[in-house]
């Protein structure tokens, strides 16, 4: 008989392994149906415990809300400028290489940290407060922003620089008239989404004490306010939604 | 022939070491009309034309225009030579994310400051300029639309216009009408003839359409294998020419 479809010996293969590995890595972490009913328990009477939501220290709540957005805010400002001149120096196909490539190592290294553990070290060095929180984001902005908007300014058309140069164009009006007009939507893409992750990101940081709501949650979980809790996560979440539908307007006007 | 404009001697472009591209070219341009450079694909005809504006940068030799050797200028002497010479592109490489007046400003981006260029405050005679020129190429209602809302034609049109704002002493044109339809071609072409004849400005053409060549320049250069192997007025060239230049005949 004619076969149709070749077996996939290596995938079955490495699907079984998958499995195997699971079932013995779970038995592993002694995660049994026993703990799973008492863990389910548990998180019921949790839950029932945040209900209702606590809102009488809104005051508290606000001020923590504020001050996560005021972070996000400077934070993702200070990394779209840093950006734009580390995106322009990464970038292979404008910048020479001896340029480049330390460029690239060093926007490599902003992104390899998660932004918690940069956060952890800045409280550690530059002490507690929303500072060490402004840093930790805009060091992870600049990861982010920069590495995608030097891909952005690879994928650009040469030809078009090329004939902004052949006018006698300096430098920098090579890069006003040939390359900024090729990649700025992009850009501004890429910073707003950044914008929309620093605002998530800087309702955490607080919580290693590096400022905004994140210290406040952290601090009711501590002393057992699951009503406040419940009520500081509603607001978070609230935040983002809002946050989510200014973005999206602002990118639809943009197109 | 009166002054030339342009003395090439002796170019040579070697992309690999060992395998030139170009080898030892000598020409003289002269200072009015149309110069065609025929011969076929992957002779050196772009390359030539982007040694003279150093977008190539020459192995060999030296390219004399105006009493400087533009093959050994660098930084801002560069700039300014590049600034005197035009340049229309096969597929127009406009900036398509900026406006035609935009684009057509980018051929005084040698001339006016910085602040300038970035803040759109170009002098008023530039902008009275480009509107002229723009009325020339016949656009006159297209300056604030984008780039790429144009069809081919238009681009070309908007790419004549910005290179003639550079006031060039010297257009050079690398396949402008290869990407358009032939009668769109022969538009251009005339458009282009008409335009730099008015202002007195040479023009390199490089083509593949022999007819075309024929019909607007005053002198046809013929290469192959990187060499010039016709040089003379356009009833001069015979099919003897034609078979030696892109090889064979039955296509004749």
């Amino acid at each position: 008989m004619r076969r149709a479809f070749a077996p996939n010996w290596p995938a079955r293969l490495g699907l079984l392994a998958l499995a195997v590995y699971s079932i013995w890595a779970t038995s592993q972490l002694g995660i049994t149906g026993e703990r799973l009913a008492t863990g389910l328990g548990e998180g019921g009477r949790f839950l029932a415990r945040m209900w209702p939501p606590d809102f009488t220290r809104w005051e508290l709540l606000v001020e923590g809300l504020v001050e996560s957005m005021q972070i996000a805010v400077i934070s993702t400002a200070l990394g779209i400028i840093l950006s734009l001149p580390l995106g322009l120096m990464a970038a292979r196909n404008l910048a020479p290489a001896w340029l480049s490539a330390p460029t690239r190592g060093f926007i490599a290294v902003c992104r390899s940290l998660h932004y918690v553990i940069v956060a952890i070290l800045f409280v550690k060095a530059i002490g507690f407060g929303a500072l060490a929180g402004v840093a930790a984001l805009t060091v992870a902005s600049l990861g982010f922003v920069a590495k995608l908007f030097a891909e952005a300014i690879e994928e650009i058309s040469m030809k078009q620089v090329e004939a902004v140069r052949a006018s006698g164009a300096g430098p920098a009006a090579v890069l006003l008239y040939g390359v900024l007009p090729q990649v700025a939507s992009r850009f501004i893409g890429f910073s707003l989404y950044q914008l929309d992750s620093n605002l998530r990101n800087s309702t955490l940081v607080g919580i290693v004490g590096a400022g905004g709501i994140g210290g406040t949650l952290f601090a009711a979980f501590k002393r057992f306010d699951y009503d406040f809790v419940a009520a500081i996560l509603l607001a978070i979440i609230a935040l983002i939604f809002a946050a989510e539908i200014v973005a999206g307007r602002i990118r639809a006007a943009l197109q | 022939m009166t002054q030339p404009i342009l003395e090439i001697r002796g170019l040579v472009k070697e992309y690999q070491p060992g395998k030139p591209v170009l080898r030892g070219i000598d020409l003289s341009i002269g200072a009015q009309g149309i110069t065609a450079i025929i011969g076929p694909s992957g002779t050196g005809k772009s390359t030539l034309l982007r040694c003279v504006n150093r977008l190539v940068e020459p192995t060999q030799g030296s390219i004399m225009m105006g009493g400087q050797d533009l093959a050994r200028l660098r930084g801002g002497a560069l700039r300014a030579a590049r600034r005197r010479i035009g340049m229309v592109f096969q597929e127009y490489n406009l900036v398509e994310r900026l406006s035609v007046m935009e684009n057509v400003l980018t051929g005084r981006l040698g001339y006016v400051p910085l602040w300038r260029a970035w803040l759109r405050r170009y002098p008023r005679e530039d902008l009275d300029r480009a509107f002229a020129l723009l009325d020339a190429v016949g656009l006159p209602e297209q300056a604030t639309r984008r780039a790429d809302a144009l069809s081919g034609g238009q681009r070309q049109r908007v790419g004549i216009a910005r290179a003639l704002m550079q006031s060039p002493a010297l257009l050079l044109a690398d396949e402008p009408t290869s990407s358009l339809d032939p009668k769109t071609a022969v538009e251009v072409m005339e458009l282009m003839a008409r335009l730099t004849g008015e202002a007195g400005v040479p023009v390199i053409v490089n083509i593949h359409n022999v007819e075309l060549a024929k019909r607007f320049a005053v002198r046809i250069i013929g290469m192959t294998g990187g060499r010039v192997v016709f040089d003379g007025p356009p009833d001069a060239i015979s099919n003897d020419h034609l078979s030696e230049i892109y090889g064979g005949e039955d296509w004749l």
